[in-house]
């Protein structure tokens, strides 16, 4: 690490103010970021943390029926307090990292990292959330730019996120044997008007929706919807884990069990 | 029945107390006055020159106190190879030397070019981004057949990648080449033994103080045997006389045996402290473990089995190509040869063996013995190898290899590959496995499986070894540079309780709970009052640490020895206090007493006359009560074992789960079976991670893709069964004390191929044609194989 200052606000006001100044960076719950900083990977002049800003935190219902979470809120809370509304995204909190990653990393925090395996994002593409920051609301369509690209600009903040609650979801996570981050995941959601079907950790360009799927699942919300269907390897990721064909393969593989266990 | 806390009880573990409420002092937590701190700048490249390397900036950072190349140790000597292996046509092999810090070359990713020694890490570290070396890059030499086959070399001064080409049995090459012409069937396998990384939970530290006033030099440090570590310092790097050099190991977390071998920093931290003047300590992090120390395996093999139609074996023969690194690592040649080769007639009665195998040279770190050493190796390839030709002959697995067995009544039995076996009843391990399996109901939780979409396999093995390393007059001829003997002395304080100081050196293995047991139920007393002493230089006798699961065949039976002397002259004490002679005592329960009468006198009576010698036989019996005994063993142990593995396997994914798990182990007398199961569950784990998890592997640049937990997978508990362990009953040793083998080594010997076999059975009864799949078996190999097929 280098030696860097710390900054704990209290208000997103405060925040935002305090990371406009030059290399200052935002720390949420520090799971990405503080090893990147061990590494002597970045060299952020201060670090603003955002987990004492209480108007950041926690999970509520809007009048719409939309669930609600603070970009501050770290994942075991939403694995609780999501449970009774919005189950597939509960669950899908539940199964990130361990119990301390659960209690330290934050929704926001994962959002804006938007790694290619992490599991939010799928939640939030395959929910139509909307990401709420300190200056505008993006629509996650709009959001998710590649692997570790999103729409956000230097020193903008994610305040919130908002999901709009389906009939009926499921996260299904092929785990990557030695992070436990997805090697594939799939977040499959029943709308009223139609199904959505969020891949992450497959791509090179990081969460996808896969259309086709959404398409024959709109039409019949069964596994067997997606017989004949197949996902192409090319873009998909290439490591030590698993093949691009072995991604492609998984991704359909997951997307039927998520659709069984939903149903 | 074992007596209270004595050999057999299975006696909780007394270190635990300290390791599980944080009490115990690693390397890491002693913090010496004045310390200053160490690091070392490592090449990012596998294979590069050093044009050179400009540390002027550096010096002057903040802090800063000296900083290091490999200049500055041309001087001195390298850090030698342990064992000295022939080629095949007399040569002897190639041994480049290995310094402190590289020089001239780098040689692979992780290597050590420099080092900064500042007043605190934070300053070392700064200082260490400021050193300016250029380097440069040359073509990575990573594949083996690549490094014999071209001419670049990873050391120019040998001109060559081969160390050596080494036949075992030499003799018997034409016999076996023979035999395998003319047998009726031939089943033929090439698989890869895996590298590993052996991921000790605490990473290697040193600490390295000179003293001024005594000329004389204090190493701390995480090492398996502080003696070694010494001698090597002493006799060929830094020649500091060995008796001006202190070693202490102290608590250290786990070694696998990546912490026998002396390393470069443990001689750096040293000369480093002499250099600055106060004491320079240096804490490796986790990216420096996985790239700097001593990995394990790492073969590609060939291996033929050669029997009759009814299944009785002919000949085994091996091809193996074995990395070695980019240096020779202290025990890295005795690994893949007399650790391996000597092994490759298993259980079986064989009658032809022969191994030829080349060792090699690249651009990865060096590569040593790692848990099992050489005999995992040699267990995979003969125990694949036979699954195979069981179904090639539509045989039954555990019947072919009874065929083959080495019966009870033929011990002691001299193998095809050259080794007594002195005991064993390997039929008797595969009865008692088969009864825990319960294979005649494997077919219905085969179809149990089955109607979950499941494909279910069952997979078999049985193993022997060789350990409680080892005879030096027969490692002596075949190369070794030290003896392996150990010793043990036993130091009985006037009130009656002992410290008992031991070469060897617990770093997990429970030394401290069943050294103890062993002394007090010899001496009939309290275990309570013995207390081991071990990992210092400077108090215990010169002993060969721990490693090749020797401490108790080896270090336990020169403790036997040494209280059997302490028996000896305490019986005669005694005898002087009772009047007697000392052939009319007895001693038994902790009590002399003379022969048909009730006159007694307690060992702890007889412990104080001997520190209070009045009214004392002086002129006949010295005074005091300690005693101390080197033994060498007159043979190896040869613990054996019959596993069974049951997996499923989802077609869909090629995830492969761990069903149940048997490990029936003969390790002879057992001295705590608790302790000896936590051993077989230790060893078993690692087995099971090298079989479906472990997956070291370096690009062909050179770069170690897999040097971070996110990319390494260990083994943790929920990739893991239950794992049913039996070990009552053994065929003791013929040749130790205590009637003990090893069983340290023996789970992660046994365990990969019953994982391989089982997947693949369960790959056969889905009706994929997969023979072989090369581990470790990740979902990701197993859908593609499956694909393949
Ligand atoms: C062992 C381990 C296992 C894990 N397993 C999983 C897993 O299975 N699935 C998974 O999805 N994730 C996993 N993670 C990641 C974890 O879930 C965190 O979500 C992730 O590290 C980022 O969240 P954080 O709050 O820790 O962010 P930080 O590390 O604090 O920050 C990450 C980045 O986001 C920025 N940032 C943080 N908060 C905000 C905000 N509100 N607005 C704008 N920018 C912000 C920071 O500046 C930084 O650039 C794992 C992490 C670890 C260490």
């Amino acid at each position: 690490m280098y030696a860097f200052d710390i900054e704990r606000p209290s208000t997103i006001a405060d925040a935002v103010k305090a990371l406009k100044e030059e290399d200052a960076q935002a720390l949420g719950g520090g799971q990405t970021l503080i090893p990147t900083l061990k590494q002597r990977l970045a060299m952020p002049s201060a670090l603003v943390s955002l987990t004492g800003i209480g108007e950041m935190k926690g999970v509520c219902l809007a009048d719409d029926g939309a669930v609600c979470i603070g970009g501050a809120t770290n994942h075991a809370t939403v694995a609780k307090e999501a449970a009774a509304h919005y189950p597939g995204l509960a669950g899908l909190a539940a199964n990130i990292g361990d119990p301390a990653v659960r209690n330290r990393g934050t929704i926001g925090g994962s959002l804006a990292n938007n790694d290619p395996s992490a599991c939010y994002p799928a939640a939030a593409l395959g929910s139509g959330a909307t990401i709420i920051t300190n200056a505008r609301e993006i629509a996650a369509d709009d959001y998710f730019q590649g692997m570790f690209e999103t729409a956000l600009e230097d020193g903008e903040v994610i305040t919130e996120v908002r999901f709009p609650v389906p009939e009926k979801a499921h996260y299904q996570k092929f785990v990557q044997p030695a992070s436990r981050f997805a090697l594939v995941g799939v977040f499959v959601a029943k709308y009223a008007d139609g199904v959505r079907v969020a891949v992450t950790g497959a791509s090179e360009n990081g969460v996808f929706r896969w259309s086709e799927a959404e398409a024959a699942l709109s039409a019949d919300f069964s596994a067997a919807a997606l017989d004949g269907l197949t996902v192409p390897a090319d873009e998909m990721i290439a490591d030590l884990h698993g093949s691009p064909d072995y991604r492609a393969h998984l991704v359909k593989v997951m997307t039927g069990r998520a659709v069984t266990a939903a149903a | 029945m074992p007596k209270d806390g004595g050999i057999g009880a299975s006696t909780t573990r007394r270190e635990d107390v300290r390791f599980l409420t944080g009490k115990g002092k690693y390397t890491a937590d002693i913090n010496v006055f004045g310390q200053a701190a160490a690091i070392f700048v490592r090449s990012t490249v596998a294979n590069g020159v050093i044009k050179s390397i400009d540390t002027s900036a550096a010096e002057s950072m903040p802090g800063v106190l000296a900083v290091f190349t490999g200049e500055d140790f041309v001087d001195v000597g390298g850090n030698p190879a342990g064992w000295l292996i022939n080629s095949r046509d007399g040569e002897p092999m190639k041994e480049p030397k290995r310094p402190v810090l590289a020089h001239g070359k780098v040689r692979h990713v992780g290597d050590a070019y420099a080092a900064v020694i500042a007043e605190t890490e934070q300053q070392a570290r700064d200082a260490a981004e400021e050193i300016i070396a250029d380097i440069e890059e040359l073509p990575a030499i990573i594949n083996m057949a690549d490094a014999l086959a071209g001419d670049n070399v990873v050391h120019d001064e040998i001109g060559t990648n081969q160390c050596f080409d080494w036949g075992w049995i030499e003799d018997n090459r034409a016999a076996t080449d023979e035999a395998i012409r003319n047998a009726p069937h031939v089943t033929t396998l090439e698989l890869v033994n895996n590298r590993l990384v052996p991921n000790a939970m605490e990473p290697r530290a040193s600490i390295g103080t000179y003293d001024a006033a005594g000329d004389s030099y204090l190493l701390q440090t995480t090492s398996q045997n502080p003696h070694l570590t010494r001698l090597l310092i002493s006799a060929f790097v830094l020649g500091i006389p060995e008796n001006k050099l202190t070693v202490i190991a102290p608590d250290v977390g786990g070694g696998f045996g990546s912490k026998i071998y002396h390393y470069g920093e443990e001689a750096l931290v040293l000369a480093a402290s002499k250099k600055v003047g106060r004491p320079v300590k240096w804490v490796a992090d986790r990216t420096e473990s996985f790239l700097s120390d001593a990995h394990g395996r790492d073969h590609v093999t060939k291996i033929e089995l050669a029997c009759e139609k009814d299944g009785t074996f002919i000949a085994f023969r091996t091809t193996t190509l074995a990395n070695v690194g980019a240096y020779l690592s202290n025990f890295s040649t005795a690994t893949p040869t007399f650790l391996h080769g000597t092994l490759m007639a298993g259980n079986y009665t064989v009658p032809n063996v022969y191994v030829n195998l080349k060792a090699v040279f690249t651009n990865t770190a060096p590569v040593d013995a790692y848990r099992g050493a050489g005999r995992p190796e040699a267990t995979y390839s003969i125990e694949r190898v036979i699954d195979m030709a069981a179904r090639e002959l539509g045989m039954d697995p555990v019947e072919l290899r009874r065929k083959n067995f080495i019966k009870r009544d033929q011990f002691p039995f001299t193998s095809a590959a050259g080794l007594e076996y002195d005991s064993g009843d390997y039929d008797a391990l595969m009865d008692k496995m088969e009864a825990i399996v319960d294979r005649k109901a494997f077919e219905e939780r085969r179809k149990a499986s089955e109607a979950k979409g499941k494909l279910r396999g069952l997979g078999i093995n049985a193993y022997v070894e060789a350990c409680g390393i080892a005879p030096s007059n027969l490692v002596g001829v075949l190369g070794s540079r030290v003896g392996l003997y150990d010793a043990a002395t036993v130091r009985v304080n006037a009130t009656g309780n002992l410290s008992v100081m031991v070469g060897a050196h617990s770093h997990g293995q429970g030394h401290e709970t069943v050294f103890p047991q062993i002394v007090a139920d010899m001496l009939g007393i309290d275990p309570a009052s013995v207390d081991i002493v071990h990992g210092d230089t400077s108090k215990i006798p010169f002993g060969m640490g721990t490693y090749g699961s020797r401490s108790l065949a080896v270090c336990g039976s020169a403790m036997v020895r040494a209280t059997e002397k302490i028996i000896a002259k305490a019986k005669k004490i005694a005898a002087h206090m009772l009047e007697a002679s000392a052939d009319d005592v007895d001693f038994a329960e902790g009590q002399f007493t003379v022969k048909g009468t009730d006159k007694s006198v307690s060992f702890g009576e007889v412990a104080l006359k001997a520190y209070i010698p009045h009214n004392y036989p002086l002129e006949d019996i010295e005074p005091g009560l300690e005693e101390t005994a080197f033994y060498d063993p007159a043979n190896f142990t040869y613990p054996s074992g019959a596993y069974a593995c049951e997996v499923e396997v989802d077609p869909e994914t090629g995830k492969v789960t761990i069903e149940r798990f048997t490990a029936c182990d003969d390790f002879g007398n057992v001295m705590n079976p608790m302790i000896v199961s936590g051993q077989v569950h230790g060893g078993v784990v690692q087995g099971i991670g090298q079989a479906l998890l472990e997956n070291t592997t370096y690009d062909e640049n050179g770069q170690l893709l897999s040097a971070s937990y996110m990319d390494y997978v260990m083994p943790r508990a929920d990739d893991l069964p239950f794992i049913a362990v039996s070990h009552d009953g053994g065929t003791p040793c013929t040749h130790n004390p205590l009637g003990a083998k090893g069983c340290g080594e023996g789970g992660a010997i046994g365990s990969p191929p019953t994982v391989v076999n089982a997947v693949i059975d369960a790959l056969q009864s889905g009706g994929k044609n997969v023979t072989h799949i090369d581990m470790p078996l990740t979902p990701a190999r197993v859908w593609a194989a499956m694909n393949n097929a």
